[in-house]
């Protein structure tokens, strides 16, 4: 059977990672028979049990979408098609043997119109044309025991355009709902302690999902900042822990203002496991050597590998370059790490730090999540772009893990990614790809520009020669409101 | 934070991570608090074949609980001992490390834990 899923039209590049992601975490086998991110409707198909049965492949639909923050609602489809005619002529030919069973149900009629609108009298006829269903349940607007809907997609602007018909139409019965409302209840707007580089409830919780976030699970986020993704995890079930360079973002006022308050505020205190403030490039959490590519199954996949996912938004080095622990020119000012060898065990002592680059900490964080992950974790991490094709990043890889998703968040000269990679087991491990890891140059530099090409292209203004054509029909162009880069 | 991150934090020290003795850190002048937390059997299930039961018995002990077994339990043992699973609950997930120090067993350094949160940022001498 074919099912209809209803998506948000927004973050379109996000909605299918989301959805295949949830079809993991529940161990749903979903193919996704027709999608496209222009418009709000996908159909998918659901494997049919043996012997089959409608009511467990409808309990797989409801499932899917439970805790999609992107899937508005998902449904059974009845049929679709081109014009209203084609459509009824569809659901008499496929569908009759499914009319008797909602003969005496109470339900209601709706129209879905994306793009579009009709008038009243409009609708009274074109819901009348169903009446070839017979249903004989009486109507209720309120909690009826079924709901059918007639979803139209019409073109853009089709109003004033006077466009008197959508360009396709579907006919289905509502399932269920996916979680839009829950990003509000995590809003940062009400949330006790934020910062200004704090991602939105949304977008944590949509993170949270790719990297497949569920009870039982182990999640750590080492930019924990005032504490977005951790909180996100927790409240998908997940036991979160997280790390900062900047301890005081961990600690905010000490009273009520602190990462820890924002667990209690919103009642996730038991899965806060642990926050620390420590450097990822000296990080105390405990890792192994990675395992030989194509290493035997007699190793033990896990010891030393803690992590079902780890989630982050580093900081893109842009206000403040990147820093790690260190010092920057040891030689030239040797009375640094004197002073430290000093005055290390007072409790207010600073350590100093060095210019760090952004492609050797997106490289440290790849290199992090192969040591820690446990086989098949997730790690899912943010990281900023040029809009123009010249001046992208590429997307880092790393032999030990695979590129499941790369999503983009769109603002007017940049965007940001949200990069989402599996954990290969050793076993699967390309042997070639570790060696070419191997002989690969580093990138070295010592100004923070140097060090970060996303840094230089921000304050250059992303200027480059002119484009040559490259926008790509049907990339979702939407920009929204630019927060500050990190 | 909880118990259990001491399961998962050694030394940050690079010299100290080759040694053995560097993990798991050694808690002192520890002040301990509890938390009521929801027991989740899938989480200790899930948990067991990650944790380093040795070490985990070293914590146990330097915190004044009762002597864990010297062999880890199986998942069937988990599923099957009431008391068991709730006492390893207790000391992972409900116990917390509120106040004191993180002792290195190779280079005795000290990482201080305020408020729960410790610190392990290194002077540039041991980076
Ligand atoms: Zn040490």
């Amino acid at each position: 059977m074919e099912y209809l899923i209803r998506f948000s039209q927004s973050h379109e590049t996000f909605r299918l990672p989301e959805i295949q992601a949830l079809a993991v975490l529940e161990g749903i086998e979903m193919e996704v028979v027709s999608y496209s991110l222009d418009s709000p409707f996908c159909i998918i198909r659901l494997p049919s049990p043996s012997p089959p049965s409608l009511t467990t492949t409808t309990s797989l639909a409801r499932k899917l979408i439970r805790r999609s923050i992107l899937a508005m609602s998902i449904h059974e489809l009845w049929g679709h098609g081109p014009s209203l005619s084609t459509l009824h002529a569809t659901i008499q030919s496929t569908t009759s043997h499914l009319w008797p069973q909602y003969l005496q149900s109470s339900f209601k009629f709706t129209l879905d119109s994306y793009q579009g609108s009709r008038s009243s009298p409009q609708k009274v006829s074109i819901i009348n044309s169903f009446s070839y269903l017979g249903f004989l349940g009486p109507i209720k607007m309120r909690n009826p025991d079924e709901e059918f809907i007639l979803h139209e997609d019409w073109i853009f602007n089709s109003t004033p355009l006077g466009i008197p018909e959508p360009k396709y139409l579907y006919f289905s019965r509502y399932l269920g709902s996916g979680m839009r409302d829950l990003p509000k209840k995590l809003d940062l707007k009400k949330r006790r302690y934020i910062s200004t580089t704090s991602m939105d409830a949304e977008l944590a919780l949509i993170t949270a999902n790719i990297a497949l976030a569920a009870p039982g699970k182990i999640f750590y986020d080492p930019f924990c900042g005032t504490g977005s993704f951790p909180i996100a995890v927790a409240e998908f079930g997940a036991v979160a822990f997280g790390s900062d360079i900047d301890g005081r973002s961990i600690r905010g006022d000490e009273k009520k203002k602190t990462l820890k308050g924002n667990f209690e505020q919103y009642g996730l205190l038991g899965r806060l496991g642990g926050t620390f403030t420590a450097d990822l490039t000296n990080s105390p959490i405990r890792k192994q050597p990675l395992g030989a590519p194509g290493g035997d199954g007699n190793r033990d996949g896990v010891k030393g590998r803690v992590f079902d996912g780890i989630v982050c938004d580093p900081p893109y080095g842009v206000r403040e370059g990147l820093m790690v622990l260190g010092v920057r020119d040891p030689e030239k000012t040797p009375w640094v790490e004197r002073k430290g060898r000093e005055m290390y065990k007072q409790a207010d002592f600073i350590p100093p730090r060095k210019p760090y680059g952004f492609l050797a900490m997106l490289d440290d964080i790849l290199q992090f999540a192969a040591q820690t992950l446990v086989d098949n974790g997730r790690v899912a991490f943010w990281m900023p772009t040029a809009n123009d094709e010249e001046q992208e990043m590429p997307v880092p890889s790393h032999p030990y893990l695979e590129t499941l998703s790369v999503s983009t968040q769109v603002f007017n000269k940049w965007s940001r990614r949200l990069i989402c990679y599996r954990r290969i087991p050793d076993k699967d491990v390309d042997p070639a790809a570790v060696k070419a890891r191997e002989e690969e140059n580093k990138p070295t530099g010592k100004t923070a520009d140097e060090l970060n090409p996303f840094r230089k292209a921000y304050f250059e203004g992303f200027q480059t020669p002119p484009a040559t054509g490259t926008s790509t029909p049907g990339t979702p162009t939407t920009t929204t409101q630019t927060p500050p880069p990190n | 934070m909880k118990v259990l991150t001491l399961n998962f934090l050694t030394c940050a020290v690079k010299s100290c991570k080759s040694s053995s003795d560097s993990f798991p850190l050694h808690p002192k002048d520890a002040e301990l608090a509890s938390d009521d937390v929801e027991v989740n059997p899938q989480l200790l299930i899930n948990l067991l074949p990650r944790l380093d039961w040795k070490a985990l018995k070293t914590t146990s002990t330097e915190l004044g609980f009762p002597q864990l077994p010297d062999s880890p339990p199986t998942i069937e043992d988990l599923q099957s001992d009431e008391k068991l699973l709730k006492d390893l609950h207790s000391l992972l997930m409900e116990t917390n490390l509120m106040e004191g120090k993180l002792v290195c067993g190779v280079c005795g350094h000290e990482y201080a834990v305020r408020e729960g949160i410790p610190n392990f940022l290194l002077p540039s001498h041991l980076v």
